[in-house]
């Protein structure tokens, strides 16, 4: 039998606020364990949360780039668990009336039609504690850390709408760039603000029926959600061709093996005895609220590659590579407005400095060639002062040095050798001194061009303009 | 509504109670006492008014996103009945 893999994805957004969603406690990375809390966030009888407002704004801001409706008037409840990481014994979290509904993201696979994907909710919540084990000093027992404790996320829940690996890879890969984009989240996943939850079954192809699906629980990499969901599809699929049952439960994602396995079965814990949070009161946005939001958002990544494509002339490809993430699309930008050649621009972002940036593990932020000195060297090239060769040797020595490019071409004596007379002489001497290629040219083997080319070059250390070697070697060759 | 024994128990295990046998008998009539009241609430037309969360008519409650130092780390473990370093311990969790 053929099988239809389902799957559905819960990915939880951190959001970059200065401090957690109930408290005014810092929510900096790596502090000292439990340095950063008060009575709220280890939930001390008597603490009262109050909503940080910074978290609504973004909430607002990720459902309209997800093409949610953002809902009037919503509500926070309690999720009633136990877990020595929950504090209150309760999370904080929203049930009925999330702030946004019913959105969707458009992916598209290599080669494949646009597929749509929809979003049935995000809500906001509050973060749990860290639980840390092995420890010295433990004993036999588990760390608790509470600065993460009501640290601020999103979850954004996909309807089972995904059917394959890829397909749940190109969505996560769209959501992570859009929170990214907005600058609601800084989308490291090693440090877990952008975790994965993945709901995956299995049916027979054709089946209306979806099967009982296990919940892969924190995969943090796009590759590892890959390998996850693959896994656990086969192993549904061998467990059901096996005559077994797959049975709803939390499984985990082993790196190391590849394989998911049981974590704890669901069923019974699954009672969460949702109720409305009285500590909090109800959030009303009102359509003026929604549209100032939607009023300051900034141009979107499907919006700019759009417009990459349109109004600069890139290719699909480009445009989309070129909007991977703002600051690389902002610094392409800023170079095409200094030098009008969108499409010199584009491949050199692409070329030379995505992979100086790759080389030295640099970010686009902190590229020590600022996109307008890009530009200037760009404009040398196409005015003829140095050829393309030399660009890289001046860009080379822009990167570690940090001069002006006419700076560099004049000191090193760089400027591209236009001059007729200067090429032809070098020419002379390649041919006096090469007589026997000169020889085999002569007689046919006409291969043998690219060789005086570039022994050209090189006698002019590249600075011979290539064109004009080439339509003056032509010329002494035949005379 | 009847509340059973084997209720009380359910609700007790969630809320991690442990109940004696004279508790689930005293708490499962309690109860039913309760939701019968709500039972009799229900008699109630109740087309096109909005379920109550809050007791208090308001809403849009914010706190400026600005830092407050926190209480300190040892305010923050006094009560802890086991700790190491800077962590609280508690009985091993493993996943």
């Amino acid at each position: 039998m053929k099988y239809q893999p389902v799957i559905g994805l819960e990915v939880h957004v951190q959001l970059l606020t200065d401090t957690k969603i109930f408290c005014g406690c810092s929510t900096t990375f790596g502090s000292e364990p439990n340095s950063q809390t008060c009575p709220v966030c280890l939930g001390l009888p008597g603490a009262l949360p109050v909503l940080n407002g910074t978290v609504v704004e973004y909430a607002i801001k990720a459902g309209l780039s997800t093409n949610c409706t953002i809902t009037p008037r919503s509500i926070f409840a309690r999720k009633n668990y136990f877990y020595p990481d929950l504090p209150k014994g309760y999370q904080i979290s929203q049930f009925e009336d999330p702030i946004c509904q019913n959105g969707w993201l458009d992916i598209t696979l290599a080669g494949q039609e646009p597929k749509r994907i929809g979003i049935t909710r995000i809500h906001m919540e509050e973060d749990a504690g860290k639980l840390v084990h092995g420890d010295s000093g433990m004993g036999d027992g588990s760390g608790v850390d509470l600065n993460r404790a009501c640290t601020p996320l999103l979850e954004v829940v996909s309807e089972p709408d995904l059917r394959s690996s890829d397909e749940a890879v190109a969505y996560l890969k769209q959501l992570h760039q859009i929170v990214t984009w907005l600058g609601i989240c800084d989308g490291n996943m090693e440090e877990g603000s952008f975790r994965c939850d993945a709901n995956v079954s299995v049916m027979p192809v054709g089946s209306k029926t979806l099967g009982t699906r296990a919940e892969i629980k924190n995969v943090n990499s796009f590759k590892f959600v890959k390998q996850a969901i693959e896994y656990e599809i086969l192993r549904q699929i061998d467990l059901i061709e096996d005559g077994g049952t797959v049975v709803q439960e939390t499984r985990l994602f082993d790196p190391n093996s590849g394989k998911t396995r049981s974590m704890r079965s669901k069923e019974e814990a699954h009672d969460y005895r949702y109720f409305p949070d009285p500590d909090l009161v109800p959030l009303v946005i009102s359509d003026q609220w929604v549209e100032r939001s939607r009023s300051e958002l900034p141009e979107l990544p499907g919006q700019r590659q759009q417009r990459f494509m349109t109004d600069l002339g890139l290719l699909p490809y480009d445009a989309e590579v070129l909007t991977a993430s703002r600051a690389l699309s902002d610094y392409f930008e800023a170079g095409v407005a200094v030098h009008d050649n969108a499409k010199a621009v584009a491949n050199w972002v692409m070329g030379e400095i995505t992979r100086a940036l790759n080389d030295s593990g640099t970010s686009i932020d902190a590229c020590p060639v600022p996109p307008e000195r890009l530009a200037e060297l760009l404009k040398l090239i196409d005015n003829g002062t140095i050829s393309g060769k030399i660009a890289k040797t001046v860009f080379d020595e822009m990167w570690k040095s940090g001069k002006a490019p006419l700076t560099i071409v004049e000191e090193q004596g760089l400027v591209q050798v236009s001059d007729s007379g200067a090429i032809e002489g070098i020419i002379d001497e390649i041919l006096a001194a090469n007589a026997g290629q000169v020889e085999e040219y002569r007689s046919g083997k006409e291969k043998v061009f690219g060789f005086f080319v570039g022994q050209v070059m090189k006698a002019s250390k590249g600075k011979a303009n290539p064109a004009l070697v080439n339509e003056l070697l032509v010329s002494r060759l035949k005379g | 509504m009847k509340m059973t024994i084997a209720d009380v128990e359910q609700v007790a295990r969630l809320a991690r109670l442990e109940l004696t046998a004279e508790d689930k008998e005293l708490f499962a009539g309690q109860m039913d006492a309760i939701l019968g009241y709500v039972e009799k609430l229900k008699e109630l037309n109740t087309d096109g008014i909005v379920p109550t969360s809050h007791a208090v008519p308001m809403e849009n409650a914010f706190r400026a996103d600005v830092v407050r130092p926190s209480i300190g780390l040892e305010k923050a473990l006094a009560n802890a009945p086991e700790k190491t370093g800077t962590f609280f311990v508690v009985p091993k969790v493993i996943e």
